[in-house]
């Protein structure tokens, strides 16, 4: 399998280019924050939903485009470079995924085009610790008649205020992992809106005595855990991709800067100190490049190696989205510490993004585990 | 839908598969140990072992030496698919490259770009046959990074030139037959200006050479001296004084080569020698920091590689990577020097045996110690970052 985007994924990457630098260049994000928080441009949603992106990863059978993960991959990394915020991430790399993968073929059918054509937006409520940690729950959810109660709390839940529906992860008993869709304004639950460092609305839930139908739990023969793993490939995979974005695009605005940026009557990017960092920092955005492709990749070949490779991108795409942002405000100089430039946004949502499904440090440690050291 | 190419790559693809199993001794199809397992050729050529000498044979008669040039200069035809797939076959089974030449490597394709017609026909056969033992003749001992400053000099004497100077990290200089050799024939032009591209005898009088011990020990490298050598004047590639264009498109190529662009070298993976040597605890090993230095290291080694692919992938054929072989060069060394510099400190002090003997496969200091030579040779470290920043980011000089 060669390791490039074939001409149909170019042609969505370059629709999705010309959208986002019309439609969310970065001065959308500040006005959105200066706003109030607002956590995302409705109309611009309703935009990428006519161009399909929230189709791509949809089975035909349920109307989809059945484009893959490559596909999503191409807008992820495109919303990346413009810093755009919107529920990809929350509705379709993670809500349409889980749906798409799960068993509950009547839940499957009735929900997915939903929120394909935007009649509703969901999110996965997973963590419950500061720091990823997927398969470690304290939520609970107990059988009672035709219903699960639902008790426990989640925390830095994407789009969590913003969300018409979401899906919990929960324990039913030793062993054994539920999905539940629930309605956001359920009885019981309490949402705690956060606005986190990159101006993103995401939120604390508590789950107090929720009660769920039977019929609303994705999985049903399907394992818990199988589903969860799949899952987690692709939210690394996925997030990868944006992160990509991040970095490349960063990477491109601090080189031009030194191009621009003239003292001692030169361009600062003639000093070799500023070269040579600048030479590998273009080597490491390289190898980013590669294992984004192929954890992807992987996904839509259902390849053996998925896990480890999701682990490979999430792991070098945290390492390298950190050096790249950091580089990039210290080779602004003091312009890049002020609220003016937009090069500091992208170290704000780099930061977030590390942290979202696991740091470097976290994915490292599992590939150690893969090797068995 | 299968086009008549597709179905013709797949019976090439099986006839090939097939001459393979039943022409390559199984001795050739065994990881290389060391230097003594190669074949170079040369007017002194030596085979170490009767099937070296078969395989060697067959390869030439079925016209596979080099695959991929042209017919009338000793070469298979092959179209650049047909040799990738010739490059799979050979790699899937682990047959050895038949013959280790620098003809092949470095000088064939700057006669190929820039020789006449008539060295083209005179040389690249010999090549092919291996016949003559070519090194390569650039560095000096005042011209390493800044190799644009050579000095050894050629005078023009009418009929000939007269060559004088010296040359430093000349590979196997003492074991070979010709050097490709860069020299300066206009002192008053600009540096880059200035120099030619010669092809010299070695056994022309006047030629002497000097083995150089590394820090790891024995080497191949040579210093080489000339002392007013008279070369023909025909054996100039190229025009006079352009030879500097010779000389960078040759260097792209050495980048790529130590780049590890077509090398298929398994070497065992870094954890498993941690898991020989070193303790364990819950699983893991005892020492979490090297632990994460050794997943960090795999990790980019793993991702180097596909970016190797993706990187070929996306030139079609691999083989004009322009700039981008600079990122190769500087990568893949550093990831060497990495891996070594992990090997001794799982090793302990166990691994500090500095053996009498050097041995490839065993003796992991002396491994170590010529590591540091990586980021050396071929271009430092350094000089690779300035062609990243200046070619392909367009940093201002």
């Amino acid at each position: 399998m060669a390791l490039i985007i074939s001409e149909e994924e170019k042609l969505l990457k370059d629709s999705a280019i010309e959208l986002l630098k019309a439609k969310s260049p970065v001065s959308k994000l500040r006005e959105l924050r200066d706003q109030g928080d607002i956590p995302y441009d409705k109309s611009l949603w309703n935009e990428m939903i006519e161009m399909g992106w929230t189709a791509l990863i949809i089975p035909e059978k349920y109307n989809g485009l059945n484009f893959g993960y490559v596909s999503l991959g191409q807008i992820l990394e495109e919303t990346g470079k413009t810093l755009c915020k919107s529920p990809l991430i929350s509705s379709c790399l993670l809500s349409s995924s889980l749906l798409r993968m799960c068993d509950n073929e009547i839940l499957k059918s009735n929900e997915l085009p939903l929120i394909m054509n935007g009649q509703k937006t969901m999110t996965l409520a997973i963590e419950e610790n500061s720091y990823h940690k997927p398969f470690d729950f304290k939520t609970k959810a107990k059988l009672n008649g035709e219903n699960y109660i639902i008790n426990g709390g989640k925390t830095f839940v994407i789009d969590g205020t913003t969300s018409d529906e979401i899906i919990v992860v929960a324990e039913i008993g030793p062993d054994n992992i539920g999905f539940f869709k629930l309605d956001s304004k359920s009885k019981g639950i309490l949402i705690k809106k956060n606005i986190l460092l990159d101006s993103g609305v995401y939120s604390d839930i508590t789950f107090n005595d929720v009660i769920v139908p039977l019929e609303n739990q994705l999985n049903i023969k399907l394992k818990g855990e199988t589903l969860l793993k799949d899952l987690l490939v692709i939210a690394y995979s996925g997030l990868a991709s944006e992160m990509l974005g991040v970095i490349i695009e960063s990477f491109d605005i601090t080189v031009n800067y030194l191009k621009e940026r003239q003292q001692f009557g030169v361009p600062i990017g003639s000093y070799q100190a500023l070269q040579h960092r600048a030479a590998k920092m273009f080597s490491e955005v390289q190898l980013c490049k590669s294992i984004v492709i192929k954890s992807l990749q992987s996904i839509d070949y259902n390849d053996k190696n998925r896990y480890k490779y999701s682990h490979l991108a999430k792991a070098k795409l945290g390492k390298t989205i950190k050096l790249v942002t950091n580089e990039a405000i210290q080779m602004h100089g003091g312009i890049g510490v002020t609220d003016d430039a937009d090069i500091g946004f992208y170290m704000k949502r780099a930061r977030v993004l590390q942290q979202l499904f696991g740091d470097y440090n976290y994915h490292l440690d599992k590939l150690s585990c893969i090797n068995k050291y | 839908m299968k086009t008549k190419m597709d179905v013709s790559l797949t019976d090439f693809r099986t006839e090939t598969r097939a001459w393979l199993e039943e022409n390559c001794p199984i001795s050739m199809r065994k990881p290389l140990k060391d230097s003594n397992d190669f074949y170079w050729g040369g007017l002194k050529a030596k085979f170490n072992s009767e099937d070296q000498k078969i395989w060697f044979e067959r390869m030439l008669k079925k016209r596979w030496i080099v695959p991929y040039w042209e017919i009338k200069y000793g070469g298979g035809g092959l179209t650049s698919e047909q040799n990738n797939i010739l490059t799979q076959e050979m790699t899937r089974l682990g047959c050895r490259k038949p013959i280790f030449s620098f003809g092949i490597s470095m000088l064939g394709p700057a006669l190929l770009k820039f020789a006449t017609e008539g060295q083209k026909m005179k040389y690249l056969p010999e090549i092919v046959e291996g016949k003559i033992w070519w090194c390569q003749g650039y560095s000096e001992p005042n011209a390493g990074s800044d190799l644009a400053g050579l000095q050894t000099k050629a005078i023009d004497k009418s009929n000939y030139f007269e060559v004088t100077g010296s040359k430093v990290w000349t590979s196997y200089a003492d074991k070979s037959d010709w050097i490709f050799c860069l020299v300066r024939t206009d002192f008053e032009l600009s540096k880059h200006n200035g120099i030619s591209f010669l092809l010299i005898d070695m056994a022309s009088e006047g030629v002497s050479t000097r083995p150089i011990k590394l820090i790891s020990g024995k080497s191949p490298f040579c210093e080489t001296f000339f002392d007013e050598v008279k070369v023909p004047k025909e054996n100039l590639v190229g025009k006079l004084n352009e030879g500097w264009t010779i000389a960078k498109y040759l260097l792209t190529h050495e980048r790529q080569m130590i780049g590890g662009i077509g090398e298929t070298d398994v070497k065992k993976a870094l954890h498993e020698i941690a898991l020989d040597n070193l303790p364990m605890s819950e699983g893991k090993l005892a020492d979490g920091i090297l632990r994460a230095e050794i997943s960090n290291f795999e990790m980019d080694e793993e991702i180097f590689d596909l970016t190797i692919q993706r990187v070929t992938d996306e030139a079609k054929t691999g083989n004009n990577l322009g700039a981008l072989s600079s990122f190769f060069k500087y990568y893949a060394t550093e990831l060497n020097i990495a891996r070594e510099e992990l090997i001794i400190a799982l090793s302990g002090s166990d691994g500090l045996v500095f053996e009498k003997n050097y041995k490839s496969d065993g003796n992991l200091v002396r491994k170590f110690c010529r590591s540091k030579g990586n980021s050396i040779e071929g271009g430092t470290s350094e000089i690779q970052l300035n062609i990243i920043s200046k070619r392909i980011l367009g940093l201002p000089s």
